[in-house]
């Protein structure tokens, strides 16, 4: 099952603390009182909230539906009653609120009424799109892209390449390894699914060599089906970063600002995989994920298959946390993931994995010190940018010239902040020239458009103007008698002229003079 | 002699009518540097340059009758963007003409208070207030530019201008250069240093 496999740039290889949370089998986390969901769960157009306070909802009735094209549908995740619609704290960097359902559950779980089992094959790929779009399917790799749009690739492509993404290569995060060890074929049946959406040619499931047990299990499941093949890749960080793995498994880059799409490659986590096949072999929603708990504060490090909205807090007493030893709760790596404010908040769908760590195994970022221009973290790029001109350019504000560097085309990975001799904090400087040069967008928008509207009133303040002349005018003639003959109209018309002018004057002076906004022609005769 | 002079008269004049020509053909339709200017400018209409509008600004501008820093929305970061355009060096912005806000702001109409007299509708210069006459009025938040100019007109001082809030999506990352900076550990060691 080998193929020559390629390399991508850069990388690095930091510790891995994969075993910790690997050995024991996944089971499902314990059903809470009370699921807060967030009605943004996912890249794109937050859901509309489809039921009322009060509501009894039975698991994986729909409480909110997309809203948009790109958008997800979330489902309850048990039965229960809808408490509250309002703004809870969410897993966010910015620690914020944000509108959220409120589930308390009633403990029976019981589900609403599934739709039957149905044979993928004689469903049309369109309809089955939106079978996954209904279901609230988004990628499960951490992005929360909704994933029917990666089924879709128009009538004009053709899809070569489907790539299951199970590399997982952030320290510490197994859910895709302990999911690929216990539904092996679960996530075979969802890529066929999702090949018979694309009519793709060739499937390619890419695992890192960290994960020799998942490798063997899917090579097992995969006996008796020649057209898929699992390729086996050496460990290295950010293998798992979709452009980076497209790459080593086809050698083929995808280019800046493109698509895998434009290359004729589509890719989706193994979870995605897994949700897909659920949602349409058993009629079930996105509902639930696995969830690596883990780091050097938990106790009992594990996978545990949560329902969203369940709180971060439950899932660390489930483990064993002493909050008290604990420094941070990051969401996600301890590469790319952020820390969060509260342990309030809940599982969404991108939440992967939740890492309690102390001071001792991950310590507080050491103070920043001068560049000294050495060039590491150039040589560790995955992207083959030049970090330390991106830092000069963030750390001056120029955010014009940072873009001919192609910031945008950072994908955030934290190999150069990782491999920095003197710890600058590189990727917090690209996410906040990112930040600045679309909020920098969003003003020029919102310029444009009172632009607009004050042209526009301009607009309307001189026609208004000009009607409420011809109005005075018209009166005034009817005032004086007869008709003008056609003659007279002709030799009127420097009069007429003199009469717009009068009454404008009228009006001016009427308006400078008066307090009032009395509208001219309610004194006119 | 004659030879040189010919030659040169012709040149001029081919060269005169290729001109004359291109004047003609290519002639800029309004003043490109208005234009440009405008684009600089936050176009929040407040009149706070003492003029009536941004764009009555940028024509005074390009005519050079008035200043830079006279448009306090556009803050310390519209003077650099309008001294970067046009070539001069950025100065403080003029103190007469106000303070840069520390956040947006968006007009809020209390509606229990109001009495629908329509003159802060009249105020409004983008038509960012939607009632009429003896009903109650209210403001379309998208659409406001946080300008000010209807505060003033109410007579019974229902419009307060409150922050916009901020949610997730206009959330940004803080620079780590301030967050540095702001630290009382940095400010000890630049006090040691």
């Amino acid at each position: 099952m080998s193929a020559p496999l390629w390399t991508f740039n850069g990388g690095v290889h930091p510790p891995q603390h994969k075993n910790e949370s690997n050995r024991e089998t996944t089971r499902p986390a314990r059903l809470p009182k009370r699921l807060i969901l967030p009605l943004h769960q996912h890249i794109g157009e937050a859901a509309k909230p489809a039921v009322q306070i009060g509501e009894r909802v039975l698991k994986g009735q729909v409480i909110a539906h997309a809203e948009g094209y790109v958008s997800a549908a979330l489902h309850a995740p048990t039965s229960g009653t809808v408490s509250d619609i309002g703004d809870y704290p969410v897993p966010h960097p910015s620690g914020l609120s944000a509108t959220c359902i409120v589930i308390d559950s009633d403990g029976e779980d019981r589900w609403v009424e599934r739709p039957a089992k149905q044979d993928y094959t004689q469903i049309d790929p369109s309809h089955l799109r939106n079978m996954i779009r209904e279901a609230g399917i988004v990628g499960l790799g951490g992005a929360g892209f909704p994933s029917f749009i990666k089924l879709n690739p128009g009538t004009d492509k053709r899809i070569d390449t489907l790539i299951l993404n199970g590399v997982e290569c952030e320290p510490y995060i197994t859910c895709d390894d302990r999911l690929m060890r216990e539904r092996p074929r679960e996530i075979i049946a969802g890529l066929h699914i999702m090949r018979h959406a694309l009519h793709a040619r060739e499937c390619i499931i890419a695992i890192e060599d960290n994960k020799p047990e998942a490798y063997e299990v899917m090579c097992q499941a995969l006996a008796g089906e020649p057209d898929i093949r699992v390729a086996l890749l050496p460990t290295v960080y950010p293998q798992g970063s979709e452009k980076q793995l497209i790459k080593v498994v086809t050698g083929k880059e995808v280019p800046s600002n493109g698509l895998p799409l434009h290359i004729g490659i589509v890719m989706h986590n193994v979870g995605t995989a897994y949700a897909v096949y659920r949602a349409i072999e058993q009629g079930e929603p996105l509902i639930s994920r696995y969830v690596t708990v883990t780091g050097d504060g938990v106790k009992q490090p594990r996978n545990l298959e949560v329902l969203f909205g369940t709180s971060v807090l439950d899932l660390l007493e489930e483990c064993d946390v002493d909050l008290g030893d604990t420094d941070r709760v990051i969401i996600g790596g301890p590469m790319m993931g952020f820390a969060l404010h509260t342990v309030n908040a809940p599982v969404v769908k991108t939440v992967n994995c939740v890492l309690a760590t102390t001071t001792t195994a991950l310590p507080k970022p050491q103070p920043a010190m001068p560049c000294i221009r050495c060039g590491a973290c150039m040589d560790a790029c995955p992207v083959n940018l030049l970090p330390q001109q991106l830092y000069w350019y963030a750390h001056a504000k120029d955010f014009h010239r940072i873009q001919e560097y192609n910031l945008f085309d950072c994908i955030e990975c934290g190999c150069c902040s990782y491999v920095c001799p003197s710890h600058i904090p590189l990727v917090q400087y690209y996410r906040f020239a990112k930040a600045e040069i679309w909020a920098q967008e969003r003003e020029k928008d919102k310029a444009e458009l009172a632009r607009k509207r004050y042209d526009f009133r301009q607009q309307r303040l001189d026609r208004e103007k000009a009607e409420r002349a011809s109005r005075l005018h018209k009166k005034k003639r009817e005032l004086h008698g007869a008709e003008p003959t056609a003659d007279e109209a002709a030799a009127d018309k420097p009069d007429k002229k003199a009469a717009i002018l009068a009454a404008l004057e009228r009006a001016r002076a009427k308006r400078e003079g008066g307090n009032d906004s009395t509208p001219i022609d309610k004194d006119a005769p | 002699m004659l030879e040189a002079i010919i030659a040169l008269a012709v040149l001029a004049l081919v060269f005169g009518l290729v001109l004359g020509f291109a004047a003609i053909r290519f002639k800029v339709e309004g003043d490109p540097l208005v234009d440009k200017i405008d684009a600089v400018l936050p176009q929040t209409q407040c009149g706070q340059c003492s003029f009536p509008g941004c764009r009555p600004y940028a024509e005074a501008i390009a005519k050079g009758e008035a200043d830079i820093n006279q448009c306090p929305p556009g803050g310390e970061a519209g003077i650099r963007a309008l001294a970067e355009l046009l070539g001069v060096e950025p100065k403080p912005l003029s103190a007469e003409h106000g303070e840069e806000k520390p956040a947006p702001t968006v007009a809020i109409i209390d509606e229990t208070t109001c009495i629908g007299c329509t003159l802060c509708i009249q105020a409004c210069p983008v038509d960012a207030i939607l009632g009429a006459a003896k009903q109650m009025h209210t403001v379309i938040a998208q659409e406001c530019t946080g300008c000010e100019l209807c505060v003033p007109p109410c007579p019974v001082d229902c419009i307060t201008m409150v922050e916009v809030k901020q949610g997730i999506a206009s959330w940004k990352w803080p620079s780590p250069a301030e967050q540095l900076d702001a630290s009382p550990q940095t400010d000890k060691q630049r006090q040691q240093a």
